[in-house]
């Protein structure tokens, strides 16, 4: 196995051990990133500097950054053409976080724009591709994070979740990708979608890597008032405890028509498994599921529409004039700059929320979703009151064909119908590979536990794979 | 359900510019999802609090001492266009 295929905690042992260097990890990565990223098309930019290696202490493991967050002196577009030439003043939180762990950033991963999407096909810089089959996409909207680990460019690497966009793209791209709850990691710094969904969380080849990644993110930031204080535990002793006496509830509704039977088999499988670990099973019912997507719509939209605002021409980034004159000089400069600066996907959302807040339509749309998102909630709070976990599937399908969906605004946004509701009720989820299917492309398996109990779902999700040899595969590319 | 002339309403309340050949495709794209939001209308939600956070925020307070911040010109480097210490804006007022 080539150095660059290896996880994070297996380079560090070997690094460690004196069996290689923090050096050549970098330049196996860079190598990989050189002969297949014109295929994958996962990174946006690469960081230009020659790093410093040999000045990096502690974990120097080489990472991808999704393009939404901000790195000093370093241009962060979320893939949109309206944030062209914007280098950013300062560091997210996760990134100083990052430098101070020792870790070697790679560069800026490819994603849908402003992370509106679900297959990685709305950037301005291209479409991403699936490193398992280059004609499928690799899910989204960090499609580009999880694609660039998959294929072997980064180690590891971090996303943002927002309706499914880290664990809907694990699934697709056979990795492991963990929304943390909300408020667990700070969002300062992540070019915000949705401000009360929006979640930055970690994308690994393995559930150790992941609990490893996580200690690094996760924690309270005086810079966001949304980030909650609370103690963050070693994640990775979560690991070292078995399933026995567990009570891991399904939900009947995670299991629709119209689903994938290879999708379908696969999670009912992992149940068997982890039986004979000792954790008891149990049906459960989250009577909502079906109106998520629609609160979604409703929720994230209005939401993004408001914090889409800011892009006008004014400050930083694009800024284009029309020819002729509409309305006023300034009007005509915010309207065209956005016209020109937005994809299509963007706008409508825009439009969508826009609508859904204004007046004659709030009541109707906005405090409609606000109101059922309380309902999706309360599923979520009866259903812990009698298991510690939930189980499903994360996505109905495996990868699909790349230009499938793009026509269907709607049946895209139905690829995320299982992963949206962790982000209405806040929270967290891990999706995980759980199998292929017979085309050879991977399954994945979601597990959610209450807000706050991160180390519920690793325990569950370690245990599972290392029954298991599907975290062993890679991508042959 | 949302007309063509909603639609121009709306993209002028959002300040996007639609040309005429986008206002019909972009009604018929909000109107799919337009209908598949009124799904909701099947619960009954007169008696149900809405939920705009998950987390039972107070107010956050910070201690009034000063920090440093961005200098003027760190946070000019990003501009379009400045002019006297200050990000350049077409003219306002004409």
């Amino acid at each position: 196995m080539n150095i660059n295929e290896l996880t994070a905690h297996e380079i560090l042992r070997k690094i460690k051990a004196k069996e290689t260097t923090a050096e050549e990890v970098h330049k196996a990565c860079v190598a990989r990133i050189e002969a297949v990223d014109k295929d994958v098309n996962a990174f946006v930019r690469l960081s230009d500097d020659a790093p410093d290696i040999k000045s990096h202490k502690g974990l120097p493991v080489p990472i991808g950054i999704k393009d939404n967050m901000c790195m000093r002196g370093v241009e962060t577009t979320c893939a949109s053409h309206i944030l062209e030439g914007f280098k950013s003043p300062y560091d997210a939180t996760v990134i100083t976080k990052l430098k101070d762990s020792g870790a070697v950033l790679l560069g800026n991963c490819n994603m849908d724009e402003f992370a509106f999407g679900s297959s990685s096909e709305s950037s301005y810089f291209g479409p991403v591709k699936n490193p398992w089959n280059l004609d499928c996409v690799p899910g989204g909207s960090s499609g580009g994070s999880t694609a660039s680990v998959a294929a072997n460019e980064a180690i590891w690497a971090i996303g943002s979740d927002t309706g499914g966009s880290i664990r809907q793209p694990a699934s697709f791209c056979g990795v492991v990708g963990l929304k943390p709850t909300y408020g667990r990691v700070s969002r300062y710094g992540l070019i915000a979608f949705a401000s009360s969904l929006d979640q930055i969380g970690p994308i690994t080849k393995d559930v150790e890597d992941n609990a490893l990644l996580l200690n690094i993110l996760a924690g309270h930031d005086p810079m966001d008032s949304t980030s909650v204080n609370l103690p963050v535990p070693d994640y990775t002793k979560a690991l070292e405890r078995d399933v026995k006496g567990l009570t891991i509830g399904v939900p009947k509704e995670y299991f629709i028509d119209g689903m994938d039977p290879e999708v379908e088999a696969a999670v009912k499988e992992t149940i068997e498994v982890l039986k004979k670990q000792g954790a008891t099973f149990k049906e459960i019912s989250l009577p909502h599921t079906e109106y998520a997507v629609a609160t979604y719509y409703i929720v994230a939209t209005a939401e993004a529409s408001s914090n889409l605002a800011r892009f006008d021409g004014v400050q930083y980034g694009l800024r284009v004039h029309p020819k002729e004159t509409r309305k006023s000089k300034l009007i005509d400069m915010y309207e065209e700059t956005r016209a020109v600066g937005f994809g299509d996907e963007a706008k409508r959302r825009i439009m969508l929320g826009t609508y859904a807040l204004s007046s004659g339509y709030y009541d109707a749309y906005y405090l409609k979703g606000l109101k059922v998102r309380s309902l999706i909630k309360n599923d979520f709070d009866q259903a812990f009151k009698e298991c510690d976990a939930i189980i499903g599937p994360t996505s109905p399908t495996t990868a699909f064909k790349a230009g499938e969906k793009t026509a269907d605004p709607l049946s895209m946004y139905l690829s995320d119908i299982f992963t949206i509701s962790a982000n209405l009720a806040g929270i967290p989820g891990i999706s995980l590979p759980c199998g292929f299917s017979k085309a050879g492309l991977p399954i994945g398996l979601q597990v959610m536990a209450k807000a706050f109990d991160e180390e519920m779902i690793f325990r569950i999700a370690y245990n599972y794979e290392q029954s298991q040899e599907w975290h062993k595969k890679r991508a042959s590319l | 359900m949302i007309s063509e002339d909603d639609v121009k309403k709306v993209a002028a309340l959002s300040r996007i510019h639609l040309t005429e050949e986008e206002i019909p495709q972009f009604t018929k794209n909000l109107e799919s999802i337009l209908t598949y939001i009124e799904k909701l209308n099947e619960l009954d939600v007169a008696d149900v609090e809405p939920t705009s956070h998950v987390v039972p925020l107070e107010n956050v307070h910070r201690e009034d001492v000063v920090k440093p911040l961005l200098s003027q010109k760190e946070a000019l480097s990003i501009a379009v266009e400045k002019q006297d210490g200050g990000f350049k804006v077409p003219k306002v007022i004409e």
